[in-house]
C-alpha cells in the first residue's frame, strides 16, 4: 500500500528536475572566527545534489555554525559558499532573501511563530511569497499538513503543541513552497524515541520523494546513519572526515571512530585543559608545610 | 595607565559600534518600503497593541497627576490670592511639560518594555531566524510597524493625558476647592496658543514615541538570546528611554520655548 505522503508528493515526480551529479552546495578554503576564536578553518564540502547529507561532530566543532553559514545568516571572513550556483557569501540582504526562497530550514527550536495557529504557521510562507487563492492556499496546507501527519491539529496554537509536533508542523512549513534545499539543524534533539521515529521516517520520504538536497546537523549516529548518503565529521573546525555513510561508519581514524562508538576519551578528551590536579588540590603547600 | 586607556578605548568603541548598529536599524526599518498588501493590518494590530492596551495606566495617570497638580497650585496661588489663575496654572504645566514627559516615561515602562520582551523572544526562539529563512525582512514585518506604531500612539496618549489630567484638576481646583468655573476655564483659554503650546507638546511627544519605540526594538533585535539577556534588554529599554525623555525635554524646551 502506498504511504500517504507518497500520494501526496507522487504528483510532484513529474515536475521536479531529474537528479544530476553536479553538486548543490559547494563550500572551498572557508574560515570562520568569532572575534580571535576561530570556529572553521579551512573547511572544503560538497554537497551533492538530490541527496542526504550529514554533517556530524562533537559539540562546539562549528556545525550549526556551518549551517548558519550555508544559509547565508553569517558571512564568512574567507572561502565561497556556493548554492546552486550562487555564492551565498557575496549576495546582498536582498538577493539573499530571494535566494533562500530555494530553501527549507528545519530550526532545533521548530521556531514556529507562537501569535499564529497550526494552519497559519504553514500558510506563512505562500501568504507572503505567492498570490494564490485561499482556496488554493487552503489546499496545500492540508497536503503539507497531511504528510506530516498532522492535519487535525491545524487548529492548535503552538503553545499546545508537544517537542515532536511542532518540529513536524516546522517541517511542513519548511516544505510549503517546495524548496529544492532542506537544512535540519539537530532534528533529533530533545525528541522522545516516538517523535524520533517518525522525524527520521518524514525526513527520509521526504528526500526520496521530492529528491531534495538535505543537509543534517545531528548527534545521533544511528539515525543518520540511516537516513544520510554521505556522512561528513566535523572537529576541531576542520573537516575530519567524510564520504559515503559506510565508508565513515568503518573509518579507521581515531577522531571519527571516538566519535562514531561515542568513546569518553580519545582524540577529544575527556578533561577540559586545567592546571596540575595535585597542585589545584594544594599537595604542593601541604608538603611544604610538613 | 595602559591598559585602562586601552578599555576605555574598548568601551568607546563598543558605544560607538551600538550606536550605528541601532542606525542602521532605524533607517533600514524606517525607510524600507511599505508593505501594502499587509502594511496596515501589521501597523493596526501593533496600534492596538502598544496604544490600546496603554490607555488604562495613561489615562489613571493623568487623573491623579492633574489632581495633584490642582492642589498643589491652589496652595501656592490662594497665598497670593490668585487662585482664579489655576487655570492658566495647570494647562500650562500639562500641555508644554507634564503631559508629553509623563505619558513618555508610562509608555516607556509599558509598551517600550513589553516590545523589547517580545522581539527579544522572538529571538531567542529563533522566529526572526525563521523568517529570515523563509524569504521574509523581519526589518520590514516586525520592526517597521512597531516603530511606526509607536510615533504614531505616543501624540495620542499625550493628548489624552492631558485631557484626563485637566480634567482631575477641575475636579479638585472647581468642584472641591470652589474655584469659580469660569475663571478657570476662561483663564486657561487666554493663556494656551494652539501653536506655541498644544502644537509644540505634539511635537515633543513625537519624538519622544520615536525615541523610546527606537530604543526599545533595538534592544530587543540586539538582546542576547537568553532569558537573562532578554531580562537585561527589557532593563535597559526603560532606563535608557527615561533617561533619554527626560535629556531631550531639556533640549527641546530651550529650542521651543528658549528663555524670555
Amino acid at each position: 500500500m502506498k504511504s500517504p505522503l507518497n500520494q501526496v508528493y507522487g504528483y510532484l515526480k513529474l515536475v521536479k528536475p531529474c537528479i544530476t551529479q553536479s553538486n548543490f552546495i559547494e563550500i572551498r578554503d572557508l574560515c570562520f572566527r568569532y572575534g580571535d576564536r576561530i570556529i572553521l578553518n579551512d573547511v572544503n564540502i560538497d554537497i551533492p545534489r538530490g541527496q542526504v547529507t550529514s554533517i556530524m561532530g562533537p559539540s562546539g566543532s562549528g556545525k550549526t555554525t556551518l549551517l548558519r553559514l550555508i544559509a547565508g545568516q553569517i558571512k564568512p571572513q574567507q572561502g565561497s559558499i556556493s548554492v546552486d550556483g550562487r555564492d551565498i557569501s557575496r549576495l546582498n540582504r536582498k538577493e539573499l532573501f530571494v535566494e533562500r526562497r530555494k530553501m527549507g530550514v528545519l530550526f532545533q527550536s521548530g521556531a514556529l511563530f507562537t501569535d499564529l495557529s497550526v494552519y497559519e504557521n504553514v500558510a506563512f510562507p505562500l501568504r507572503v511569497h505567492t498570490t494564490l487563492s485561499e482556496s488554493m492556499i487552503r489546499d496545500i496546507v492540508f497536503i503539507k499538513l497531511e504528510a506530516v501527519g498532522l492535519r487535525g491539529a491545524r487548529k492548535l496554537m503552538p503553545a499546545e503543541l508537544s517537542g515532536g509536533m511542532a518540529r513536524r508542523v516546522a517541517l511542513a512549513r519548511a516544505i510549503v513552497l517546495d524548496p529544492q534545499l532542506i537544512l535540519y539543524d539537530e532534528p533529533f534533539a530533545g525528541q522522545d524515541p516516538i517523535s524520533i521515529g517518525m522525524l527520521a521516517e518524514l525526513m527520509q520520504r521526504l528526500g526520496q520523494t521530492l529528491k531534495l538536497t538535505s543537509v543534517m546537523i545531528s548527534h545521533n549516529v544511528s539515525k543518520a546513519a540511516k537516513i544520510a548518503d554521505n556522512i561528513y565529521v566535523i572537529a576541531d573546525g576542520k573537516v575530519a572526515g567524510y564520504g559515503p555513510t559506510q565508508a565513515v561508519l568503518d573509518s579507521a581514524d581515531p577522531r571519527i571512530h571516538q566519535f562514531i562508538h561515542g568513546l569518553a576519551d580519545g582524540p577529544v578528551p575527556f578533561h577540559y585543559p586545567a592546571p596540575d590536579y595535585r597542585q589545584d588540590l594544594g599537595f604542593k603547600t601541604q608538603a611544604a608545610t610538613c | 595607565m595602559l591598559n585602562q586607556v586601552a578599555r576605555l578605548g574598548r568601551g568607546g568603541l563598543a558605544i560607538l559600534s551600538t550606536l550605528g548598529r541601532a542606525s542602521i536599524l532605524w533607517s533600514m526599518a524606517l525607510w524600507s518600503l511599505p508593505d501594502f498588501r499587509n502594511g496596515p493590518r501589521l501597523l493596526i494590530r501593533q496600534l492596538y497593541s502598544v496604544g490600546v492596551l496603554s490607555l488604562l495606566i495613561t489615562v489613571i495617570s493623568g487623573f491623579f497627576v492633574g489632581m495633584v497638580l490642582a492642589l498643589q497650585g491652589y496652595n501656592v496661588l490662594v497665598r497670593f490670592d490668585a487662585v482664579g489663575s489655576l487655570g492658566q496654572g495647570v494647562s500650562l504645566t500639562l500641555v508644554r511639560e507634564m503631559g508629553p514627559v509623563v505619558a513618555a516615561l508610562l509608555f516607556a515602562g509599558r509598551a517600550g518594555s513589553a516590545l523589547t520582551a517580545e522581539i527579544g523572544l522572538m529571538k531567542a526562539t529563533e522566529q526572526l531566524a525563521a523568517m529570515e529563512m523563509i524569504g521574509v525582512d523581519p526589518l520590514r514585518r516586525i520592526i517597521s510597524p512597531r516603530l511606526w506604531a509607536g510615533i504614531i500612539a505616543m501624540p495620542l496618549l499625550a493628548q489624552i493625558f492631558n485631557v484626563v489630567a485637566i480634567w482631575g484638576a477641575v475636579l479638585v481646583g472647581v468642584d472641591w476647592l470652589g474655584i469659580d468655573a469660569n475663571a478657570f476655564w476662561s483663564n486657561m483659554q487666554d493663556s494656551l496658543e494652539f501653536r506655541e503650546d498644544i502644537l509644540n507638546g505634539v511635537i515633543k511627544a513625537v519624538i519622544f514615541g520615536a525615541v523610546i519605540t527606537w530604543i526599545a526594538v533595538f534592544q530587543g533585535y540586539d538582546s542576547e538570546p537568553t532569558s537573562e539577556g532578554i531580562s537585561r534588554a527589557t532593563t535597559r529599554t526603560v532606563v535608557y528611554s527615561s533617561l533619554a525623555v527626560l535629556g531631550l525635554d531639556f533640549l527641546l524646551t530651550a529650542v521651543m520655548f528658549g528663555v524670555n
